[in-house]
């Protein structure tokens, strides 16, 4: 069985995984980060969505194997301690969660977004998360969120 | 998925005889496609070789009049790349359209066109601006490497290693994406180029295909009118749940008429 | 009493911090020790017979631990919760559901045998070295056809397919009005079949503890009590002190988990079996031939009408589709939530309606997001506009002139409802003046000059949500009850524990229920802790469905409050040395009438668990108190919708440009909560109009909208921002008046953006379009339209 060593959130794993494992299964099953969710079967809800060296990826469509190596961050590695990251805080504020299954793929969509485009439109925040699938919320409250999140983000980026 | 051994060269000599030296060996790109065939068990390769270890695979560069791009380069890449933005920027703007911003930070040029998606957005870009294919063997021109269904010209143990597009005067790509998959319900290539107007498509159902005569209606004259008063023959197109072959026959004209305006 | 926190208060969600976070705990995140794995090898055929099943193969694979199959299983079928009497009198059909199949698949995604092994991966290899001699036999999967002489049998008992054939109103005085009026506007319409789609696929673990001989299920569901009844009672035979259920957080629901499913019964029995715990977690594909779907419906109907627009009578035949066996409350959705709602807010005074269920060899059918209500408010809404236009009357007129009166309630409708409260007319001005109807005409030429098809449609609708009481539905058919228990746990130190059988999956009653007892007892809101979701720790709990959380399981912990309320203050009293009869309860403290005497709320909850100054012969120690609330009568909520689309007509894509939502959902606890519930459920409403279908090959019964490759699901992009706002009128029977909100977006939207979209198109003379009403389809409507698009 190969083994695979990466950095998840900052700390430095390994595990023994079959070459079949998918990295969101290894992420939940053998770390125990079970916040990274696993909502469909043909890579298109996002429920699975991690960073992979800085930019986001659907967990469910990669083999671990091949995030030998790799530094990822998942949706448990955004807050500090009670602090939660200024997308996370948006999204609470601006109600853009309900059940929160898609939650933590849409956060981690959302972050990767802004990176790339710092001031989105609302329109390009709609074709951003093209890739996740929300159930519950319409999209309404998502939108205002990742706009104020965006914001609060970039505010951060000046002060930091 | 059933289990596999999983092999990752660091250079393409390796990978050719990682393939060779399997039963069933299947290369691994982006794996934005192969990876949900083979959670669905709808294929069972005995070995997976993987080819995100080889650097010398990725980048874009200008080369002569035109852009090279690695076959393991990320669409994302290449839809954000100045070079490409500069020199053929509907072949950004065709890679910032495929799946979503995940897919595109994963998916690659050379598993796209190797796979061979009669909905994918790629093959249109490479038949439509004359791309030349590059392998490990030989260099391919678009209008050879194309076979149809899934099928292309590569042969046993041959790898994508680049793709060569040379500038056109002007091109564009309009999409209209099946509602559900966002694959390409059908999307169209226009360009002007040195060997005169390309009007590529893909999505009609058997492969991307060169429509003839709206290159000729453009080469008379280029303009959306044009385009648009082309009727196909909807016998030439597949049909399913999104889309008759009326429909798709009725929507490459639209598109191509888009595209041009947009040229 | 509005305050920070309480009533009215929009207060940011206690449970985001989790969910944010990574840290709810979804059943797939249980693991329990020594956990193995099942994995269901389902039918891949419509209809067929099992000659044979082979398992040894499966069984030697690497990390099996069981196979087991229809003839292992020594157990009870799921039972139906609803049972409809036909038109003659005869009950329905109720065919046999095993969990596993025995002789006979009858849908794609049947279940044929549960492999349990060491990992999920081991369970599905081997699943594939399961033989099964399969003998495919043709099947039926029309829901018009279903019913026709020579179609495939589903069941031998139910002859023609007919599940049941029910009728509701009075056909008599209905044939009358029809037979004076002055026009019948006639319509067709397929309210076509949904897949619910939670974003977290079920899953269940079932963990027998040989130790004490208890199981415990953990699973996917929206109501664990009545999962304990079901499953201990009718299928287990497992006594519920027995048998804890354990629905922890959970990822959606919208009626799909509702159901007692087949997965939650073979882990829980298997488990008992292998003496381990089993989990299964549904992958999407499996979920798309499991999971219940929802609607499916085949109606005509017709509407009577005089030369002024009155509606003077309503005639409606549907036929329902049910699948292949009867799901937990199939058999009410299109019968006591459909047909008793056709009456809208009209005042029709007769109206018939036909119901026929038919089986047919599909998934099961069932509840989904407004069930019943979303299919009578589209037949009505539809039908209106088509009389209007007809007619040649305005849109809202036609509305108008026909609303029950605001001073008319209760209103009792030929159709057994009495409605309760609502003011029609308000929510019709509102919406018009957000959604600025009146300046249509200029935004449609404005359209125009782009070459865009512009057109706007409207929906004014009631819907029922609390189904209740429990004797009325008993009567028709109910083989349970309908209310709901709330416990108040008064901890010593004054802070509160809240146990509701409703239970939240998106809802937020965590918020919203610490709101309400936070306001009721005057404290803190962060004192108050709301605990769902786990039979071992609420009393009981009939679960959250059909919107009646807040309307049923907030009343009955207002119940409960009082309770509280009332013996805290003979504490008090006590403690003041004063009659109970003087003393009253404020903002959390307890006052001597007329006096400065007074002690706070958490005094009183110490005193009653350190009883030294105690009036201990009249009242035991201790301040928990649980009430059980049976509701008087269904809530009605309604309102107006308003859409307005554009249409590309080269590309037939239909977008929506505006959507105005005025909800009356009477008393709101926390307006950004009910504006989410109605965002979303918009969303799932223009889903269904414009993007998803559940499509079958109607030969051999394949899904061919098996996955988000092929079934639409509403992504950011496809959806505007909704302007929503509500305006209240009051439930008058529930301690409350909340009437409830879940639902509301899903069922007034469809018909509001339908009717837009044939106003878009009218111009061409295209007088219908069926929902969904996808680029194609409208593309093919522009085509074959009477008149052609001119150039703008």
């Amino acid at each position: 069985m190969p083994t695979v060593r990466m950095t998840v959130n900052g700390r430095a794993v390994s595990g023994d995984v079959e070459a079949r494992t998918l990295l969101v299964h290894f992420l939940r099953n053998q770390l125990g980060l079970t916040g990274t969710h696993v909502g469909c079967d043909t890579s298109q809800c996002g429920a699975c969505v991690v960073h992979l060296d800085g930019t986001s990826i659907k967990s469910c469509t990669l083999l671990a194997v091949q995030a030998e190596g790799a530094a990822l961050t998942t949706i448990e590695g955004l807050a500090q301690g009670d602090e939660l990251h200024p997308m996370q805080a948006a999204f609470r504020e601006h109600h853009g969660l309900q059940c929160g299954y898609c939650t933590p793929g849409m956060v981690m969509s959302a972050i990767d977004l802004v990176k790339n485009n710092p001031d989105p439109s609302e329109q390009q925040i709609r074709e951003g998360l093209e890739g996740n699938i929300c159930r519950c919320t319409g999209y309404h409250n998502i939108v205002k969120a990742v706009k104020a999140g965006a914001q609060a983000m970039n505010g951060q980026a000046v002060r930091g | 998925m059933h289990n596999f051994n999983y092999h990752r060269p660091s250079n393409v000599a390796d990978a050719v005889k990682a393939l060779g030296g399997a039963g069933d060996g299947k290369i691994i790109a982006g794996g934005m496609t192969l990876v949900p065939t083979l959670k669905q068990r709808l294929a069972a390769p005995s070995d997976l070789v993987d080819l995100n270890g080889i650097a010398d695979l990725s980048g874009i560069k200008s080369e002569g009049d035109g852009i090279t791009i690695g076959a393991m380069t990320r669409h994302a890449e290449v839809a954000a790349s100045s070079a490409v933005k500069s020199a053929i920027p509907a072949l950004a703007e065709l890679a910032e359209l495929i799946g979503d911003r995940q897919v595109r930070n994963r998916g690659t040029i050379g598993g796209s066109l190797a796979n061979n998606d009669p909905a994918a957005d790629y093959p249109a870009a490479v038949l439509g601006l004359g791309a030349t294919i590059r392998t490990n063997k030989r260099e391919i021109a678009a209008d050879d490497f194309f076979r149809g269904l899934f099928e292309t010209a590569l042969e046993e143990g041959e790898i994508i290693t680049a793709v060569h597009f040379p500038k056109p005067e002007a091109a564009a790509y309009r999409k209209f994406a099946q509602p559900a998959s966002r694959f390409a319900l059908i999307g169209v290539l226009v360009a002007k180029t040195k060997g005169g107007i390309r009007v590529a498509v893909t999505g009609g159902g058997n492969g991307v295909f060169r429509a003839k005569e709206i290159e000729s209606a453009l080469s008379a004259n280029f303009t959306p009118a044009a385009a648009k008063g082309v009727k196909l023959d909807p016998a030439d197109f597949n049909g399913d749940l999104h889309g008759t072959p009326e429909y798709r026959a009725a929507l490459v004209s639209t598109m191509a008429a888009r595209a041009v305006e947009a040229c | 009493m509005t305050t920070e926190t309480g009533i009215g208060a929009a207060v940011k969600r206690r449970e985001d911090f989790r969910f944010l976070t990574g840290r709810g705990t979804y059943t797939d995140d249980i693991n329990r020790p020594h956990q193995a794995y099942g994995y269901i090898l389902r039918s891949p055929y419509a209809a067929a017979q099992i000659a044979a099943i082979d398992t040894s193969k499966a069984k030697a694979a690497p990390g099996v631990i069981a196979v087991l199959t229809g003839a292992d299983y020594d157990k009870g079928g799921l039972p139906c919760g609803w049972q409809i009497h036909s038109k003659d009198g005869s009950p329905m059909i109720e065919p046999a559901h095993p969990p596993l199949c025995k002789d006979q698949v009858r849908h794609v995604g049947d279940q044929v045998a549960l492999v349990v092994a060491e990992t999920y991966a081991e369970a599905k290899d081997a699943a594939e070295l399961i033989e099964v001699d399969y003998k495919e036999l043709p099947a039926i999967i029309s829901t018009a056809k279903a019913g026709e002489p020579g179609a495939p049998q589903v069941w031998p008992e139910a002859k023609n397919n007919v599940c049941f054939d029910w009728h509701i109103g009075d056909k008599s005085a209905t044939d009358a009005a029809f037979a004076k009026a002055h026009h019948v506007t006639k319509i067709d319409l397929v309210n076509q079949r949904l897949i619910p789609n939670a974003m977290e696929p079920r899953s269940a673990v079932g963990d027998y503890d040989r130790a004490t001989g208890d199981y415990t299920l953990y699973t996917t569901s929206q109501n664990p009590h009545v999962i304990r009844l079901l499953m201990g009672a009718f299928v287990l035979q497992i006594p519920e002190h027995k048998l804890r259920v354990v629905a922890p957080d959970v990822g959606g629901g919208f009626g799909s988990k509702i159901f007692h499913y087949a997965e939650e019964a073979l882990v829980t029995w298997a488990s008992g079996k292998v003496g381990r715990p089993i989990k299964w977690t549904a992958e999407r594909s499996e979920a798309f031939i499991s999971d219940a779907q929802g609607r499916d419906h085949v109606s005509h109907a017709e509407l009577a009408l005089d030369k002024d627009g009155r509606f003077l009578g309503l005639r409606v035949n549907t036929i329902a589709n049910m699948g292949a066996y009867l799901s937990t409350f199939a058999p009410c959705v299109p019968t006591y939530l459909h047909a008793t709602l056709l009456a809208g807010v009209y005042t029709t005074p007769a109206i018939y309606a036909e119901v026929k269920a038919v089986f047919t060899h599909t998934v099961p059918v069932d509840a989904y997001r407004g069930a019943g209500r979303p299919e009578a408010t589209y037949l009505l809404e539809r039908l209106v506009a088509k009389a209007a236009r007809e007619m040649q009357m305005d849109q809202v007129e036609i509305r108008r002139r026909n609303f029950i009166p605001k001073d008319a309630f209760p209103y009792q409708t030929p159709v057994a409802l009495q409605y309760d409260s609502g003011d029609y007319e308000a929510t019709l001005d509102l919406a018009l003046e957000m959604s600025k109807w009146s300046d249509f005409e200029n935004r449609r030429a404005e359209a125009a000059k782009r070459g865009k098809l512009r057109g706007i449609g409207i929906s004014t609708y009631l819907e029922a949500c609390g189904i209740a009481p429990s004797a009325v539905v008993g009567s028709l058919g109910a083989r349970a009850g309908l209310y709901e228990s709330g416990s108040i746990r008064v901890h010593p130190t004054g802070s509160v524990t809240v146990f509701t059988g409703t239970h939240s999956h998106g809802q937020g009653h965590e918020t919203t229920f610490a709101q309400l007892v936070s306001d009721g007892l005057g404290i803190p809101l962060e004192n108050v802790e709301v605990v769902h979701g786990d039979t071992n720790k609420i009393p009981f709990g009939m679960g959250t469905y059909g919107s009646r959380s807040l309307s049923v399981g907030g009343s009955a912990l207002v119940k409960a409050m009082d309770k509280i309320i009332a013996k805290a203050t003979k504490i008090a009293a006590h403690l003041m040395e004063a009659a109970a009869g003087d003393v009253e309860f404020k903002n959390g403290n307890f006052t001597v009438k007329g006096t400065d005497k007074s002690i706070p709320f958490g005094q009183v909850a110490l005193t009653a668990y350190v009883p030294h100054n105690y009036p201990i012969t009249e009242l035991e120690p201790g301040l928990e108190e649980t009430a059980f609330y049976d509701p008087l009568n269904f809530t009605y909520p309604g309102g107006t919708h308003i859409c307005e689309v554009e249409i590309d007509p080269e590309t037939g894509v239909t977008q929506v440009v505006n959507f105005t939502a005025v909800d009356d959902v009477g008393r709101v606890i926390n307006p950004m909560i009910v504006e989410g519930q109605v965002h979303g459920g918009l969303a799932q409403g223009i889903g269904q109009a414009l993007l998803e279908r559940c499509v079958y090959d109607e030969d051999s019964g394949q899904l061919l909208t098996g996955s988000y490759m092929d079934y639409t699901m509403p992504r950011a992009d496809d959806l505007p921002s909704f302007q929503v706002a509500t305006h209240a009128t009051m439930c008058t029977h529930n301690p409350i008046g909340a009437k409830g909100v879940g639902e509301v977006g899903a069922i007034g939207s469809p018909p509001a953006v339908i009717n837009a979209v044939i106003d878009a198109l009218a111009p061409l003379g295209v007088e219908d379009i069926s929902m969904p009403a996808t680029p194609l389809k409208v593309w093919q409507a522009i085509q074959s339209a009477p008149k052609k698009m001119t150039a703008a």
